[in-house]
């Protein structure tokens, strides 16, 4: 099944009518879920007013920022095994864009948590560490790529080390967790999980769809463009050759 | 000097006595040699009253927490040039083509960079404690086995991050970015387990299954880094 997908030029062609599919779908969705969220639902007191409206972008963030990771982790470990190029390039193409949806995942949390939990940062908060760790493996998964002299080099350590941190999550989720039981009386944060009303619930569940395919669509832009980059490169190599 | 007879005999274990005693004799060359590690990490510590004040309660509170940071501060500095100078000299080829694998030559000279620069500064945490007014007690020395177990974890995490560097020009830098991350849960038990919490009990434990985990985890990706390394 692997096979299947790892050829460039199947990927290209895939690519060129999903890609753009994907975009206008995400605008759709992402532009129904603003709306929903930011004029259509009723304000929730309890968790700070109009404030909450954030939400509607910050567990999308959220969710894709775990998500991006173990999307960049499992195109690692699918590289290293079978050595498929097209695994490669979409680990690379995920790193930044996942880094992205983490630091909107930070920021919009901040945001929310001012003016609700009073706060804009809780060093004791499980989950604010586990997401700002993660932005840490992000970064330095890019900077690791960008200092190898070879794209193969750059493949290889990036996978080694997507891996290794990939196997570290848990550990680091499961240690911060344990540090906030420490803190209990601290923590202001409450599960809220499926109790949450279906007026909310339903424009989240469309904004988060929405992010996806955005997010999906933007890896696929990304690594089109890299398969390109490479075949100009080794055309211009042809040339030189005179081959 | 070890090539000749690695290759008579495949399964020996001498490559990795050599690499163990290789990294021994790094540690004690040039300079301070050993010394230098415990004097960066007492000078890290000891920066920290200058910076915060020195109001003893504040001290006895924060002193157990600031050594964890001067200790994974120390780990990064020693480990930049633990496997850079074998790429650049060309005795990491030499390594990789005797018999033993790449993770274990990895995982001895990681040890005894631990045993050099690592476990030195464990055996100094109780003085430095008692200059961040902690009172004379058991749990000087519990911390310092503490310190001493988190430490080899430290020095295997950066380890990765090391091999993986060790082609990268100025990848001390680069080292510190890619370990810190893991350093995370080693930080927290031990915090915790010189805390007195209610998970401070079982903090302990903890600490040592995370340097368990990466004493079984961190060789094998040290081995295929240096692997990539010598490409």
């Amino acid at each position: 099944m692997f096979s299947w997908f790892a050829n460039p030029h199947r990927f290209l062609m895939l690519s060129s009518w999903l890609a753009p599919l994907f975009y206008a779908a995400a605008a759709l969705l992402i532009a129904w879920g603003l709306w929903q969220g930011l004029w259509m639902v009723p304000k929730d007191d309890y968790q700070g007013g109009d404030i909450m409206r954030v939400m509607f972008i910050h567990v999308p963030a959220a969710w894709l920022a775990m998500a991006s990771y173990l999307g960049m982790a499992v195109m690692s470990f699918v590289w290293f095994i079978w050595r498929h190029e097209v695994a490669d390039i979409a680990a690379k193409a995920i790193a930044p864009l996942g880094a992205t949806w983490t630091a909107l995942c930070l920021a919009t949390g901040a945001i929310w948590g001012k003016p609700t939990w009073g706060t804009w940062w809780q060093w004791d908060d499980a989950r604010m560490m586990s997401v700002l760790f993660m932005f840490f493996l992000f970064l330095g998964y890019m900077a690791l790529r960008a200092a190898m002299d070879t794209r193969q080099k750059a493949a290889r350590a990036g996978a080694i080390l997507a891996m290794v941190g990939a196997l570290n999550v848990p550990l680091i989720k499961f240690s911060v967790d344990l540090f906030t039981s420490l803190h209990q009386d601290a923590s202001v944060i409450t599960p809220e999980g499926p109790k949450m009303a279906a007026v909310y619930l339903w424009p989240l569940l469309i904004s988060s769809l929405g992010h996806s395919l955005l997010f999906a669509a933007l890896v696929m832009t990304l690594m089109r463009a890299e398969i390109w980059t490479r075949r100009a490169a080794q055309s211009r190599v042809r040339l030189m050759t005179g081959d | 000097m070890f090539t000749g007879e690695s290759s008579a005999d495949m399964a020996s274990p001498a490559p990795i006595f050599s690499a163990f005693r290789q990294a021994l004799g790094e540690a004690w060359a040039g300079g301070a040699g050993a010394l230098l590690p415990v004097g960066f990490f007492a000078g890290a510590a000891v920066l920290v009253p200058l910076g915060v004040g020195t109001d003893p309660e504040t001290l006895r509170t924060i002193g157990p927490g600031i050594l964890w940071v001067s200790l994974a501060l120390s780990s990064l500095v020693t480990l930049e040039r633990i496997f850079q100078a074998d790429a650049e000299d060309g005795s990491l080829d030499l390594w990789l083509q005797t018999s033993a694998p790449a993770a274990s030559i990895a995982a001895a000279k990681t040890f005894a960079h631990w045993l050099t620069a690592g476990l030195p500064l464990a055996l100094l945490s109780p003085s430095l404690l008692l200059m961040f007014q902690a009172q004379i007690g058991d749990a000087l020395l519990e911390n310092m086995l503490y310190y001493a177990i988190g430490g080899l974890a430290f020095y295997f995490w950066g380890g990765v991050g090391a091999a993986l560097a060790a082609t990268v020009r100025r990848g001390g830098l680069l080292i510190s970015l890619i370990a810190l991350p893991l350093y995370v849960p080693t930080a927290i038990f031990g915090a915790l387990a010189m805390g007195d919490g209610p998970s401070s009990a079982a903090a302990p434990l903890f600490l040592a299954a995370s340097t368990l985990f990466a004493l079984a985890v961190a060789p094998f990706a040290m081995g295929a880094a240096l692997r990539l390394a010598a490409d």
